[in-house]
């Protein structure tokens, strides 16, 4: 795939990023179906695997999940570059976008946050702070069982799904009594799914 | 300096530290960061309680942003201000940035193997036990919860129930359920005794 992309158009890209950035409250993932809308429908700048592939493999390496931002940046680069065929301007431009998007991601609700956790910080003995943190509390853990659960939950098919039902709940039982090495966990599961045991 | 009951033992000892801890946390983190997160800075350099992570936690993801960078730059101001903040934000963005950017580039065509994909589901089922896990390991940060620990239970519980059966969207989790657990909470630490004076049960 291949496009242009003129210098109003990058700064749209990180317009757009920027403002996207204070609406991602939970995770920088709620945001993904706006980016959609905008990155593969308004502009057309990626293509529909493009933009899959980048989420999924941002979920798969190691790191924050919110590198996927970088990948969408990266791959709208790429492609106004003419594509990785076109050598070392594609991957200039790749570069280009991976850092417009980050910036936009991460600038204002990094600012935002540093600014209000060091508010909260210096009156955290303040009962409406405490109030606060004490309040959210509860909720952010029922929060994580939530994802956890939805992780999980993602498959559809009992017959088909029950090993990796198993592995989950292994590794569940595994991480929550135990202080084994989380790498040595990972590292099973992905050699019991490389073999088509899972 | 905070009440000695919630002083954690450790502390980061520079910048550099923050760099290369958070750097080698956010690259354990397959499938999200925040299980590692939990395992190395508060079980293992013990830079947080377990008390103090669940307040940050609630904080980072109340916030905007990616809750991890959240909490990184969190962590990172406390010990060494603006820098220390940068630092532990570089490492959680730095070398994983690298990393993901050359997957992308370089192995892109593996990732179609049926090999690949297997692994890749092997992962992600291992990711999901991590965060259960992290989630039931937290619940014993609720003892010392001013609104007592049945209450706790019956909202995460209830945030569960919310958000897994009647699929309701996050923002009215938060507003709702999480608004009326502050209030309560702020209620709670308006009643004598104070939390920290109670008597053992």
């Amino acid at each position: 795939m291949s496009i242009h992309l003129s210098a109003a158009d990058w700064l749209d890209l990180f317009v757009r990023y920027l403002s996207l950035s204070l609406l991602a409250v939970g995770g920088a993932i709620g945001t993904a179906p706006a980016m959609h809308r905008y990155l593969v429908i308004d502009r057309q700048w990626l293509t529909e695997p493009q933009f899959g592939s980048s989420i999924a493999l941002a979920q798969a390496a190691p790191g924050p999940n919110v590198l996927f931002v970088a990948l969408m940046g990266w791959n709208v680069g790429l492609n106004a570059g003419g594509g990785p065929a076109a050598g070392w301007r594609a991957y200039a431009l790749a570069l280009l976008g991976a850092g417009t998007t980050m910036l936009g991601m991460l600038l204002p609700s990094g600012v935002l946050t540093y600014t209000a956790t060091r508010w909260a910080h210096r009156n955290r003995t303040r009962r409406s702070v405490r109030a606060f943190k004490a309040g959210m509390a509860p909720i952010v853990i029922g929060l994580l069982l939530v994802t956890g659960w939805l992780l999980t939950g993602a498959h559809d098919q009992p017959a088909r799904d029950a090993p990796l039902w198993l592995l989950t709940a292994a590794t569940t039982l595994v991480v929550w009594r135990t202080r084994l090495h989380l790498l040595w966990l990972i590292g099973a599961g992905a050699l019991l799914g490389a073999l088509g045991w899972v | 300096m905070p009440a000695p009951t919630d002083a954690a033992p450790g502390a980061p000892r520079s910048r550099a530290d923050l760099f290369w801890s958070f750097s080698w946390l956010a690259l354990q983190g397959f499938g999200g960061v925040l299980a590692v997160v939990q395992r190395e800075l508060v079980e293992r350099k013990r830079w947080l309680t377990r008390e103090q992570f669940v307040e940050d936690w609630a904080v980072a993801q109340i916030m905007p942003g990616p809750n991890v960078v959240n909490l990184s730059m969190m962590i990172g101001d406390r010990h060494f201000g603006l820098s220390g903040a940068i630092a532990a934000l570089a490492g959680m963005l730095a070398l994983p940035s690298l990393v993901v950017l050359l997957l992308a580039a370089g192995f892109a065509s593996v990732a179609d193997t049926p090999q690949a994909q297997g692994a890749l589901r092997g992962m992600g089922a291992v990711a999901a036990g991590l965060i259960l896990a992290t989630g039931l390991k937290l619940i014993g940060a609720l003892r010392a919860n001013p609104m007592g620990r049945a209450a706790c239970l019956g909202l995460a519980a209830l945030t569960v129930v919310a958000m897994a059966v009647f699929k309701l969207s996050l923002a009215v989790v938060l507003g709702v359920l999480g608004g009326g657990a502050c209030l309560w909470a702020w209620r709670c630490l308006g009643r004598p005794p104070a939390p920290d004076q109670k008597p053992p049960s």
